[in-house]
């Protein structure tokens, strides 16, 4: 059997599992054990993939396999790993495995709510092995609907509002993907849905042109492209903390990922003709995500504004169809999905402890809870780009790639979104030299206690992640790099 | 004549005229502490026509006035077994109150009017077609005011069959146009006799407008809500399922037989009836808190998603059509039976706030109704996406973009007032939620088979490859 598969098998017999526990004991287990095989899988996946490449494997992707499913549509079961893929089930992994992690102690009805993680996992892992259209749909939809329940039952504040329009917006994109999924494979003959075989036939012009946007803004949802990412605040921001943590760190990268893997790949013509709108569409969302975040007093409302403005920098990079650029966005998803994760994780705890995110009422945090605080500071340094975390290695291969497209246009694009980078120095330093220094004046505050082991363990793996890529890039990026130049040199 | 081929071509109405005389005849002489054997009896009888004729078939009986095919015969067995369903469901209704003595009333009835759908679906002739109709119309009517002296059954009843009779009246005019144009009323001899002449694209209208009644597509969809919420939950099952899927299949083989060379004229005709039954009916279904009244207003979108591989008007829409039916059956008598169930045991709630707080009380029922309400907003893993997908790829495939754009982009709203129940029963709390209960036996089982089908007909691909591989 393919290795792939297991990503979506050991999912499932989780569920199972989880079905079948008894007690808290029990449950936890069959998360923590599931979760270890898949992080252990795709390490795996990754040492086993360089090695391959190396020994001189050829092709778009590896480990291919494909099943046929339902014949009369031409629609199988295919999957295949590229570095991208690759890199991004690494990413899901630590995630899924910090979230746990993260909501260790979370009540009530602690097995139903692991058994919609769980479910969400599933469409992840899968979405990033498909190379199957209809598939990748289907796994895409599976990671969509978990987010309803999760925020709905588990969340905090205006949760049925935030729930409710998260999984109405994220429907809605998925609705035009829809559309836009059929129009490829028609346009394409309706011979195959698999993307690796779309590539190499020609779509008409005009077919792309209709449905590139379609395509664009299915995944554009996800990726929070302005003005379609109002669902993202609200949602984060009400979510329980590991499902924020896997939402802005994985989810979200769903849509980035798509938009590259489909969109530009599939419909080069159309994204040379709507490249332009939708690049001042995104360097909308990297200047102004960023400069909402400033204004905002409610942790994870910064947070998720932060994710805003790097999801959209995500977009604005692919957009800009240069090699260098494009590896960038691809490291910025990793990046952005561990520090936002980490970021996300440390909220959870503070909150958690003093049942308040407002930044007016937290202070001198480093003395209470000297181990959140350092982690937190930290989270900020790699979101503001600190060299020797991974925000700078992503940023700075973005904004280079992105300079390489010399007309003036691009230019500008480039040179607004760049300023990104002084203001979101400006909203991190500014909630850390508030919540974590100075004298605690809320009295009871003093008795909170710091991290407990379990929340230890996830802090300290992220933190890794994040410095491991920060100081060692070259190994990840050469993975990427050497994956993206093949799709590049297709469109041109 | 050849006598045998008349048991082999027609079984599946044969083999449900001897249950339904059987069924007649025993509940005529068993004693009146023995009556509750009849659902038992009802449902083995029905459980063996549906083995023996699991077969596919072909032919044509009467000098044309009967023809089966594969996928019709395909489509037979699967409101058969849905039939099933809801007879399994409809125990724990029928042995309470004064009900229990007219039960066999209930059975002798729907086998009438399955058998009236099955002619209807296999008719070849307009007059055949306008028997099976009726022979499946006026039994229903009864169904609906069943529960005469409760709530407004006897009102649903009365507004059941006027409408009904009417739409019959609309149909029968339709039909005598078509007779005076062509001078036959036989499905082979029509297409080459066909102009499109104004009278036989009016012919064509009154034709549409009459099976649309049946079907409950917008603008003749008045009488639904108020038939859904009066009539017993059974019956409201049956309603919008099986007799709505015969109905799809009946319009989908006449359209694409009879009227082949008008099919400019009907698919701009259906275009706009999709585009309208799915907008209306999910705007309104938003506004219901009653349950019933919701699943009426459902069901008339789901029906317009069901036109959309009527609109294909290709092989691949034929299967999708019988395909989507029987996902939607599925589905459908999932959250139905969890109505039945607790309108049962809770005092008839059937209101939306009714079920706050209901998956702290009875788990396994909240969840067997959020995974069909998933289904029936097309949510993966769940066969509703399948059967959503096939059926816009169909309509795709035909030309209609733009109809299957606003099609998916109504499915958003569909989720949102889905959702709503989810919320109800999952977030909203409730000081007095519905009490724990426990289901009887018939009740598990339909339940069961129903989430196995949400869960396995879309994942497992041999059903639809089984209904592929069959000729329309």
């Amino acid at each position: 059997m393919n290795i792939l598969s297991l990503f979506v098998i050991v999912p499932v017999l989780m569920l199972a599992g989880l079905w079948a526990s008894r007690n808290l004991t029990q449950v936890k287990t069959t998360m923590v054990a599931g979760a270890s095989i898949l992080l252990a899988l795709s390490v795996y996946l990754t040492i086993e993939y360089i090695n391959l490449r190396e020994a001189g494997a050829q092709g778009d992707m590896l480990f291919t396999s494909s099943i046929p499913w339902f014949e009369p549509l031409n629609i199988c079961y295919s999957v295949g790993v590229d570095g991208i893929s690759v890199v991004m089930l690494l990413l899901s992994s630590v995630i899924v495995f910090t979230g746990i992690f993260a909501s260790w102690k979370l009540q009530p009805l602690t097995k139903e709510y692991f058994m919609w993680f769980t479910l969400l996992s599933t469409g992840v892992y899968g979405f990033f092995i498909s190379t199957d259209l209809f598939t990748m749909f289907m796994f895409y939809e599976v990671a969509l609907i978990p987010m309803y329940l999760l925020i709905g039952v588990w969340g905090s504040g205006k949760k049925e509002y935030a729930a409710m329009k998260l999984t109405l917006m994220l429907m809605g994109g998925s609705a035009f993907l829809l559309v836009g999924i059929l129009g490829i494979f028609y346009g394409a003959g309706g011979e195959t849905m698999n993307l690796l075989e779309i590539a190499h036939k020609s779509i008409p012009a005009e077919i792309q042109h209709i449905f590139f946007p379609l395509v664009f803004l299915g995944f554009g949802v996800l990726g929070a492209l302005f003005p379609f990412h109002t669902w993202s605040p609200d949602g984060h921001a009400s979510a329980p903390t590991a499902v924020s943590m896997l939402h802005a760190g994985v989810l979200m990268k769903l849509g980035g990922y798509g938009c590259f893997r489909v969109a530009i790949y599939l419909l080069p013509e159309g994204a040379a003709m709507w490249g332009d709108l939708f690049l001042i569409l995104t360097t909308i969302s990297v200047v102004y995500g960023a400069f909402s975040a400033v204004v905002q007093t409610d942790l994870k409302y910064i947070n998720a504004y932060s994710s805003v403005s790097h999801c959209g920098l995500v977009l604005f990079a692919i957009l800009m169809l240069t090699r260098t650029s494009c590896t960038g966005a691809i490291i910025q998803m990793l990046s952005h999905g561990l520090m936002t994760a980490l970021f996300f994780a440390l909220i959870g705890m503070i909150y958690g402890r003093t049942h308040t995110r407002d930044i007016r009422n937290l202070r001198g945090l480093m003395k209470i809870m000297p181990f959140l605080a350092v982690g937190y500071i930290i989270a900020g340094f790699a979101n503001l780009g600190l060299p020797g975390f991974s925000g700078f290695v992503a940023e700075m291969t973005i904004f280079v790639g992105s300079f390489e497209v010399n007309d003036t246009f691009h230019r500008v694009c480039t040179i607004i979104a760049t300023t990104s980078i002084v203001i979101t120095a400006v909203y991190i330093l500014r909630v850390v030299g508030k919540i974590m220094y100075g004298v605690p004046t809320n009295e009871e505050h003093l008795k909170l206690t710091d991290a407990t082991w379990d929340e230890k363990v996830a802090v300290i793996f992220l933190i890794v992640c994040v410095a491991g890529i920060g100081t060692a890039p070259w190994w990840i990026s050469d993975l990427i790099s050497n994956s993206v130049a093949p799709i590049i040199s297709s469109l041109k | 004549m050849d006598y045998i081929s008349i048991f082999t071509t027609m079984g599946q109405e044969i083999s449900l005229i001897i249950a339904f005389i059987l069924v007649f005849i025993i509940d005529l002489f068993l004693p009146e502490d023995k009556k509750h054997h009849l659902g038992t009896i009802s449902s083995i009888l029905l459980a063996i026509s549906i083995i023996i004729n699991i077969m596919p078939c072909q032919g044509e009986l009467f000098g044309g006035m009967y023809t089966t095919s594969p996928l019709a015969n395909a489509l037979k067995t699967i409101l058969s077994a849905g039939t099933l369903i809801i007879f399994l469901q409809s125990t724990d209704w029928l042995s309470k109150g004064e009900t229990a003595q007219r039960r066999g009333e209930f059975y002798v009835l729907t086998f009438s009017t399955l058998i009236g759908l099955f002619y209807m679906i296999s008719a070849g002739n307009f007059l055949m077609l306008f028997i099976g109709m009726e022979l499946a119309t006026i039994p229903v009517a009864c169904l609906v005011a069943f529960d005469k002296y409760k709530g407004h059954s006897a009102e649903a009843g009365a507004k059941f069959i006027l409408s009904a009779l009417f739409s019959s009246g609309l149909m029968l005019y339709g039909i005598s146009m078509l007779y005076g144009s062509t001078g036959t009323l036989y499905f082979n001899d029509i297409p080459s006799l066909l102009v499109a002449s104004p009278l036989e694209i009016l012919s064509l209208v009154f034709f549409f407008s009459g099976l649309a009644f049946k079907l409950s597509l917008v603008p003749f969809h008045l009488w639904t809500a108020d038939t859904y919420q009066g009539a017993p939950t059974s019956v409201t099952a049956y309603l919008s399922v099986i007799s709505k899927g015969a109905a799809a299949f009946a319009l989908m083989t006449i359209l694409m037989k009879v009227f082949a060379p008008m099919v400019e004229q009907w698919s701009l005709m259906i275009s706009i009836v999709i585009v309208v039954t799915i907008t209306v009916a999910n705007l309104f279904a938003i506004l219901q808190s009653n349950l019933k009244r919701f699943m009426a207003f459902s069901s008339i979108s789901q029906a317009g998603y069901i036109m959309l591989a009527v609109l294909a008007g290709s092989e691949q829409g034929a299967t999708s059509l019988v395909y989507y039916i029987l996902v939607y059956i599925a589905a459908n008598l999932a959250v139905f039976g969890v109505i039945n169930a607790v309108e049962q045991h809770a005092q008839g709630k059937v209101e939306r706030e009714d079920y706050n707080g209901f998956y702290s009380t009875n788990p396994k029922l909240a969840m067997v109704m959020t995974l069909a309400l998933f289904s029936l907003a097309g949510i993966p893993p769940f066969a509703g996406f399948f059967s959503k997908f096939f059926v816009f790829a169909a309509a795709f495939k035909s030309g209609f973009s733009v109809i299957v754009f606003i099609a998916l982009v109504n499915t958003i709203i569909s989720l949102y007032y889905y959702l709503l129940i989810v919320k109800a029963m999952f977030i909203t709390p409730s000081d007095a939620p519905i009490a724990t209960f426990k289901n009887s036996v018939p009740m598990r089982i339909s339940l069961l088979t129903c989430v196995a089908g949400i869960i396995l007909l879309g994942i497992v691909s041999s059903v639809y490859m089984w209904l592929d591989g069959m000729a329309l």
